[in-house]
């Protein structure tokens, strides 16, 4: 009977948005028997919010020290032990994801399909390849399970109102000692973050520099937005590298999505196909970001982006 | 200390692919090829290791037909030792690849496996992390900052929080992301130079792996188009659009 384990990502506090969007896939693959499983330190504080998703039959909490950070080298033999019961084993394709979910199908002896976009039944997949400029759909062969990671801009985040069962299992591997957890230095914590914001303002290379782009982060908390950039801005420097949209960077889905002096090279269209509604304003009326915009407007940022701000 | 670095060969950065009209695959003919941009940070990463004294040989490798040569040539002239090509003509998916890795680890001993974090064909990334499965070795996945000492490795990793660092004992698999290092430019002397530099064929049906049992592509197509917009001519034609579609 077909059964699916969805790996929970969250940091401890609070559930990641990519879980309930991977849920979101695994309820398309029309399949009723869905479980969640928590590795963490303390299970307390996910675990309800896990539980509460619509659509999931069981929470697995598995506790131990060793959960405290999520490194692939420990968790993926106990993803693989648990696999076991299982016909899909999915988790989201974020960087927890990417890192944990192709070492436990090894383990598992299979390959993994992974950033699945669209699902077709429950083992016929799209995905993108090339960056997004060709999709290709997928077929998982018989005879083993279906491993794989879930695109979350693809999909929409489950609604709460489910009541699964919490059970406790122990964890059945052991700390093989070699991978250790040093720390982790994130963006200050300002604003929505940026792979699940409504709203994303970004700004590419032709913002100048990294003082210029104080318009942008103006602009972005004016509206309640996440602040993102381009990969050319990222690499001139302006701007940490966790803000970059794009293939190579994060891939999002919002709303409303503001491109500001960014030209639009294939590699950033890639990362904001899947947002509701796309603003470009730039000086270049041929820049390729104007083909694929909802709305574009042209003239120099300077002056539109502070005259944008008082009217919003 | 041994640095196996492997080498995909893929449709080139800066082409653009075509979905074929009969939807069997994506045109390759006549196409620019090269090393995938990722492998070549990891190579390039590998040579800087070296050239630090922090390793003494460079090994490049690579599955596929005997096109994919030109990329350990290539290798070589950016300054890898050696070569081995482990020639088949069947598409190689990752959990095969990464078999294959791991018959020349057992070959070669190296202390380090550097991959990039994903190629950028089939934008799978998973052969670095199902290599090190099948090691039973630390991995550091999406590096973009490497340190060694004393048989362990600090390195630092694009996240979707930030930055994390983690310390491995080696050996270890990494992969490499895109701001670890610039690659440099090959000069001219040095493509003369690998021409004389050992490269290795072994068959891939000589190196006793089992095939792992691969997805099947059914079809192709390209990816769903975005209708072009509409120009507005001032910021409060913008906002007043912006309202109608409830956005604001």
């Amino acid at each position: 009977m077909s059964r699916i384990l969805i790996i929970a990502e969250h940091d401890g506090q609070a559930l990641n948005p990519a879980t309930a969007k991977t849920l979101s896939g695994a309820l398309k693959m029309g399949i009723s028997n869905i479980d969640l499983v928590v590795f963490a330190a303390d299970p307390s504080a996910v675990a309800p919010s896990a539980a509460a998703l619509a659509g999931v039959s069981r929470v697995l909490t598995i506790a131990h020290d060793d959960f405290a950070h999520p490194l692939a080298a420990r968790l993926a033999p106990e993803v693989a032990a648990l696999a076991g019961d299982y016909s899909h084993v999915l988790a989201p394709s974020t960087t927890f994801g990417k890192d944990l979910l192709p070492r436990a199908a090894a383990l598992m002896g299979v390959n993994q399909v992974s950033d699945i976009m669209e699902v077709i039944d429950e083992r016929t997949f799209k995905r993108p390849i090339y960056a997004g400029n060709a999709i290709v759909t997928v077929r998982v062969p018989d005879g083993g399970p279906v491993v794989a990671t879930i695109r979350t801009a693809s999909f929409a985040a489950a609604e709460e109102g489910g009541s699964a069962s919490i059970e406790e299992r122990s964890p059945q591997a052991s700390n093989p000692g070699h991978t250790r957890f040093v720390k982790v230095e994130g963006s200050d914590g300002e604003g929505p973050d940026l792979s699940s914001a409504d709203v994303v303002v970004s700004g590419g290379r032709a913002l100048g520099s990294s003082d210029n782009f104080a318009i942008i982060y103006s602009l972005a908390k004016k509206m309640g937005a996440a602040v993102g950039a381009s990969r050319a801005a990222v690499d001139a420097g302006y701007v940490p590298n966790e803000l970059q949209v794009g293939q190579t960077g994060k891939i999002i889905a919002p709303d409303l999505y503001f491109a500001i002096g960014i030209s639009g090279a294939i590699q950033h269209l890639t990362g904001i196909k899947d947002a509701g509604t796309i603003v470009a304003i730039n000086k270049d009326p041929e820049a390729p970001i104007f083909e694929i915009a909802d709305l574009g407007l042209v003239g120099d940022l300077f002056e539109l982006v502070p005259e944008l701000e008082n009217a919003v | 200390m041994k640095i196996l670095v492997a080498l995909k060969r893929v449709v080139d950065y800066n082409v653009r692919v075509r979905v074929k009209s009969d939807g069997t695959g994506v045109e390759t003919d006549g196409v620019k090829m090269s090393i995938n941009p990722f492998d070549e940070i990891a190579l390039e990463e590998a040579l800087r290791i070296k050239e630090r004294g922090e390793a003494e040989e460079v090994i490049v490798c690579s599955i596929g037909s005997n096109d994919v040569q030109q990329q350990l040539r290539t290798g070589l002239a950016m300054g890898a030792d050696r070569a081995i090509h482990v020639e088949t003509e069947v598409a190689t998916q990752p959990l095969t690849a990464a078999r294959v890795f791991m018959k020349l680890i057992e070959r070669e001993s190296p202390g380090i496996v550097f991959l990039g974090k994903q190629a950028i064909d089939d934008d799978c990334n998973q052969t670095g992390q199902m290599l090190a499965a099948l090691w039973d070795r630390p991995q550091a996945t999406f590096a973009s900052k490497v340190e060694l000492a004393d048989g362990k490795a600090t390195v630092a990793r694009e996240v979707d929080a930030g930055l994390e660092t983690i310390e491995i004992d080696l050996p270890a698999v990494m992969t490499s992301d895109l701001r670890l290092n610039e690659p440099r430019f090959v000069k001219l002397p040095d493509i003369m130079k690998a021409k004389r530099k050992p490269l290795d064929t072994v068959a891939i049906g000589d190196l006793g792996i089992e095939t792992a049992a691969d997805i099947e592509s059914v079809s192709f197509e390209p990816p769903p188009k975005r209708g072009g917009g509409k120009m507005v001519g001032s910021v409060a034609e913008l906002v007043g659009e912006l309202k109608n579609k409830g956005l604001l």
